[in-house]
């Protein structure tokens, strides 16, 4: 071990520095670079959404061309799934998982730093595509074989998804392990939060669904960069192969962005409520079958497709079992508020806007499994409408729900709850009035991906797509009260406290912030909703009463020793094994082959520094005689 | 950036696209107009205008006791605010697919009714029960003591498992036989017209009657049409082959058009008219100007047009015509219009790469449907083709290249073209 001293010259210490946040490994500080990158990601992706809509304001306009409003609206929907809802869950996997477990950090600190370099990488490398030649247009399937044609620019589709795709699947090996291996004693399933559940089925979900598409991303990529054939028909290639592929995995995604939501509603209603979750068993386990279920629905984006009758009919039943589950959740979240005593702080109203708008979307996706009518929704505003309330009235409104609701933990400061109103009406109003005209746009013709909205359709169709982009006005207003909110409450919030909510979870029993270690001493868990039962017991007549302080007996150990905790060491290697995959990427986009073996060189001597880096502290345990023998010869 | 960005400028998009002639003042949308005063300077010739231009179409009768009928189940489907609904109810249809117009449109919006009336009831329970709940059990000022901790009910679990699933169960089984029925071929006569989908036109063939045409879709009222639709050709242009989607929202839903498969789909008119359609798979760079549009005309009228499109192209009159008839044929080092375009003179058809031109003049749009045939937007196509459509010809050879034309040549080949009655 005398090389300890030697490598920690190069390394990062555990340190404040601007530099530090290069080499953390501190779960906490990965969940926070996640957290404004994607806020950084969703501001572009807004960019994109105005000019979408500014296009659309009026019939035959021409704000941009042709080429640019298709770049402008495949970059809109990448941007928005694949840079900022998933990650934007990442963020709350990486910041909670290991706190509402009780844990010290994940189970591979510096694999979860990998994750974040190759997302943020792989972000940069798909927008540098707009100074290289055009952003890709081929729309965020990218169908073939319109995807392998030259004028698509789909090199850094095919690439730029790859690279995301290895940090989700990195990611998501990572919170599995986490989550089945690093539970504070006593914490078996059945008492997990359910926002540790929704993750766990998320991140299967992940791990089984990233392959799919990492598959159709290597052929179409043989097919754009190399002029192989898998979809070409007229050489025995089958354009509906990348389809199946590509909704094989893009079902499931879509559980893979709605589930993190679900999970920190299902924490979070019963937190403003002052009740315990109405059906934790229902709840956990209809999630567990939406993520099955999940991978059986993936056709439904193909109705209109060259599929027979019979498919048609099978997964237009799948398609409405899959609604039941989803029903059982939306019960018990009412029921969870139901007999209780409801506080409307700004995560609770977002978290009752999440019900109410997923709703929404919940039931125009049943509309889509009447086959003989999704003809004529499919591909129209009308399906616009629909994915939207799912994943904005859904997914966003429930992630923002989070922001709200751990930011006191993540800083130790409130968040200011006047602006904090102002935002969840405006942009409740401004959702509602972006998306709910689609509805009605999309059912009188106009299709979606179309450049132009032809006069031709009506004028209130145009009056729609006006109302659509006065929606988008106000959705910006609001996000800059919740910026302006953000920005103030991290510089001067009132302080928060460790439990400003009367909450229920791990997270809420350590510091706020909480410290590089988490817990002083890792709890031991006897209960569901464990901080709750520490605050609270059960009276002789069965209503509840606070324990009184110092009462608990959860803190049994309170008085032990600080022991010395051992905390995984920061570590450039991830960062700079991942620059490497700028080299490789880029060569593989322009066919550059020393530049891929280059790029690829360097990326495996950054993970040769990773696996050979020592420990910078040294090892605690005391070293067993007979293996340190074994390894001296 | 790329070699065809600058083949079309933007700007020339705005004002009039459709009508070239800056002259003509499109009626405004009085719709519109009346309810927010939209800007309709910009909007284009309604379709009543069109088809008084085109003379030969029937406009339905929307105060007939069905219309009417019709647009008071779309007012009570509608899922939007109010008000929204009732701007709805006055549209100028457009491709209006809650207004069908034949059997195979009319199905499945008989279908969704129910559905939409269902999803609007579970639409107010829920909510309303969401509002009430939040109402009912807000904290009031001064309660801190802790509700009673309910931590659920199985058999609340059981009801709001099994009637959600009996719902679906119900709807599952009209949804199924609709999905049978809409699939298979038409009982009796029915007209078959081979459908190929192109970047960015459709093509359309009559095997029996052996013609070839383009965007606008002739079909006898009444009769049901069999649509056996594939993509590109790959004997004619490789990379014209990509996923399209047929769809005109009045007459069917949409099916799409595959590359090395055929697909088909039914449609009907009940009664004469211009239905208005689009492609409705994004294809690439000029997907919005993909249009179709079909045309539905009584028997007798369509045997007469048919009757006029399987005659040869007339040998053109006067010097001009001629000329440009000669210039079709041949550009001298530029190619030529016939490399891509046909004219039927004598012998056999065969598809051309590009749009038909043998009765070129019986439509009344061209260029993907997006604008009106007129001598003045012909000339301007021809001057310049990507200030009309976005095109990528020098790209990937996609859409019609600049042929740097001078003003006699484009003189004498519009006085041809107009010929191509």
């Amino acid at each position: 071990m005398s090389s300890t001293t030697e490598t920690r010259t190069f390394r990062p210490s555990s340190g404040r520095g601007p530099l530090s946040w290069l080499g953390t490994t501190d779960h906490k500080r990965i969940g926070i670079l996640y957290f404004w990158t994607t806020l950084a990601f969703f501001t572009l992706g807004g960019a994109e959404s105005w000019a979408i809509r500014l296009q659309l304001a009026q019939a035959e306009s021409s704000v941009i061309s042709e080429e640019i409003y298709n770049q402008v609206f495949t970059m809109h929907g990448l941007t928005m799934v694949f840079l900022v809802v998933m990650p934007m869950s990442a963020a709350f996997f990486n910041y909670l998982i290991p706190l509402m477990i009780g844990a010290r950090d994940v189970a591979f600190p510096r694999l979860n730093a990998f994750s974040y370099w190759v997302y943020l990488f792989g972000g940069i490398f798909l927008y540098s595509s707009f100074f290289l030649g055009g952003a890709p247009a081929g729309a965020w399937v990218g169908y073939a074989p319109l995807s392998t044609g030259v004028a698509q620019n789909m090199g850094f589709y095919a690439v730029g998804l790859q690279l995301l795709g290895v940090s989700s699947l990195a990611a998501a090996v990572n919170f599995i392990v986490t989550i089945l291996n690093m539970r504070a004693p006593g914490m078996t399933f059945m008492r997990m939060p359910v926002f540790i559940w929704m993750s766990l089925v998320t991140n299967f979900l992940l791990l089984f669904a990233m392959p799919i598409i990492a598959v159709a991303l290597f052929m179409l990529q043989f097919d754009t960069l190399f002029g192989a054939q898998f979809f070409q028909p007229a050489t025995g290639g089958d354009p509906l192969l990348y389809q199946h592929l590509f909704w094989l995995f893009g079902h499931p995604e879509v559980y893979i962005m709605v589930l993190p939501a679900m999970g920190i509603v299902s924490e979070i209603l019963p937190v403003g409520s002052r009740k315990p979750l109405f059906g934790y068993a229902a709840v956990v386990f209809a999630g567990a079958a939406i993520g099955f279920i999940g991978f059986g629905v993936w056709a439904h984006h193909m109705f209109t497709t060259s599929l027979g009758p019979v498919p048609r009919s099978a997964f237009a039943l799948t398609t409405m079992f899959i609604a039941v589950p989803t029903g059982i959740k939306i019960f018990n979240w009412v029921f969870t508020m139901w007999g209780g005593k409801i506080r409307f702080t700004t995560p609770m109203l977002f978290s009752v806007g999440f019900v109410s708008m997923f709703t929404i979307g919940g039931l125009s996706g049943v509309t889509h499994a009447i086959v003989p009518h999704n003809a004529q929704q499919h591909d129209t505003y009308y399906v616009v409408a629909h994915f939207h309330y799912v994943l904005f009235g859904g997914a966003l409104f429930g992630l923002i729900a989070g922001m709200y609701f751990w930011f006191p933990k993540v800083t130790g400061k409130l968040m200011n709850e006047r602006l904090g109103k102002w935002h969840f009406w405006t942009w409740l109003l401004g959702f509602n009035l972006t998306f709910g005209p689609m509805h009605m746009s999309g059912l009188l013709g106009q299709p979606r991906r179309t450049a132009v909205l032809p006069a031709e359709l009506g004028g209130s169709v145009e009056l729609y797509n006006l109302l659509s982009t006065i929606g988008v006005g106000v959705l910006t207003v609001s996000a800059l009260v919740f910026l302006a909110n953000l920005l103030t409450s991290l510089r001067s919030g009132a302080p928060a406290g460790d439990d400003p909510w009367d909450a229920r979870t791990l997270e809420w029993l350590t510091a706020s912030p909480p410290a590089h270690h988490n817990f002083d001493t890792v709890p031991t868990v006897t209960e569901r909703d464990e901080f709750w039962h520490r605050k609270y017991a059960e009276s002789e007549d069965g209503s509840m009463v606070a324990v009184p302080s110092g009462a608990s007996d959860g803190g049994a150990d309170d008085d032990a020793e600080d022991e010395h905790i051992h905390m995984p060491d920061a570590s450039l290697w991830p960062f700079l094994a991942c620059l490497g995959l700028f080299p490789f990427a880029y060569g593989l986009v322009f066919v550059n082959p020393p530049v891929i073996v280059a790029g690829l060189l360097w990326f495996v001597i950054g993970l040769f520094g990773w696996i050979h880096e020592p420990l910078a502290e040294g090892d605690d345990d005391p070293v067993d005689a007979d293996t340190a023998a074994d390894h001296t010869h | 950036m790329r070699g065809w960005s600058s083949g079309y400028a933007p700007a020339r998009r705005g004002g009039s696209y459709r009508h070239y002639d800056p002259s003509g003042s499109p009626p405004e949308n009085v719709c519109a107009r009346v309810v927010i005063g939209l800007p309709a300077g910009r909007a284009s010739a309604s379709r009543a205008e069109r088809e008084s231009a085109t003379g030969d179409v029937t406009l339905r009768d929307s105060s007939s006791p069905r219309g009417q009928a019709q647009r008071r189940t779309r007012r009570s489907t509608v899922l939007t605010l109010a008000a929204a609904s009732t701007l709805a109810a006055c549209s100028d249809v457009g491709q209006n697919a809650l207004d069908p117009a034949g059997p195979f449109a009319q199905a499945p919006h008989d279908l969704i009714i129910p559905v939409a009336i269902l999803a609007l009831v579970v639409f107010v329970l829920v909510q309303g029960l969401v509002i009430y709940t939040s109402w009912r059990f807000r904290q009031k000022p001064g309660d801190d003591a802790l509700p009673a901790q309910v931590h659920g009910n199985t058999k609340l679990e059981i009801v709001w498992t099994i009637i959600p699933a009996l719902i679906l169960a119900v709807i599952a089984v009209p949804t199924v036989r609709g999905i049978f029925e809409l699939s298979t071929e038409p009982d009796g006569d029915h007209l078959v017209v081979e459908v190929v989908g192109h970047r960015w036109w459709f093509e359309f063939y009559y095997p029996e009657h052996d013609i070839y045409t383009a965007n606008e879709l002739v079909i006898p009222a009444e009769t049901p049409v069999r649509l056996e639709m594939t993509s590109g050709d790959p004997s004619r242009q490789v990379s014209d082959a990509v996923i399209h989607s047929f769809w005109i929202p009045q007459l069917a839903g949409k099916q799409d058009i595959e590359p090395g498969r055929t697909t088909t789909l039914n449609i009907q008119a009940d009664e004469p008219g211009r239905y208005l359609g689009m492609c409705a798979e994004f294809c690439g760079l000029s997907h919005a100007n993909m249009r179709i549009r079909a045309v539905a005309k009584t028997s007798a009228e369509f045997d007469a047009w048919v009757e006029a499109q399987t005659t040869p192209a007339a040998e053109p009159t006067g010097e001009l015509a001629t000329r440009g008839r000669d210039l079709f044929g041949d550009l001298g080092d530029r190619q030529a219009c016939a490399s891509c375009h046909q004219v039927w003179e004598d012998g056999s058809r065969s598809p051309s790469q590009a749009p038909d031109l043998t009765h070129l003049m019986s439509r009344s749009e061209f260029a993907g449907a997006i604008h009106d045939l007129t001598e003045e937007n012909l000339r301007a196509w021809l001057r310049d083709p990507g200030s009309m459509k976005a095109m990528s010809y020098e790209l990937d050879g996609i859409g019609m290249p600049n042929l740097d034309l001078s003003e006699d040549e484009i003189d004498a080949l519009v006085a041809y073209l107009m010929t191509l009655e």
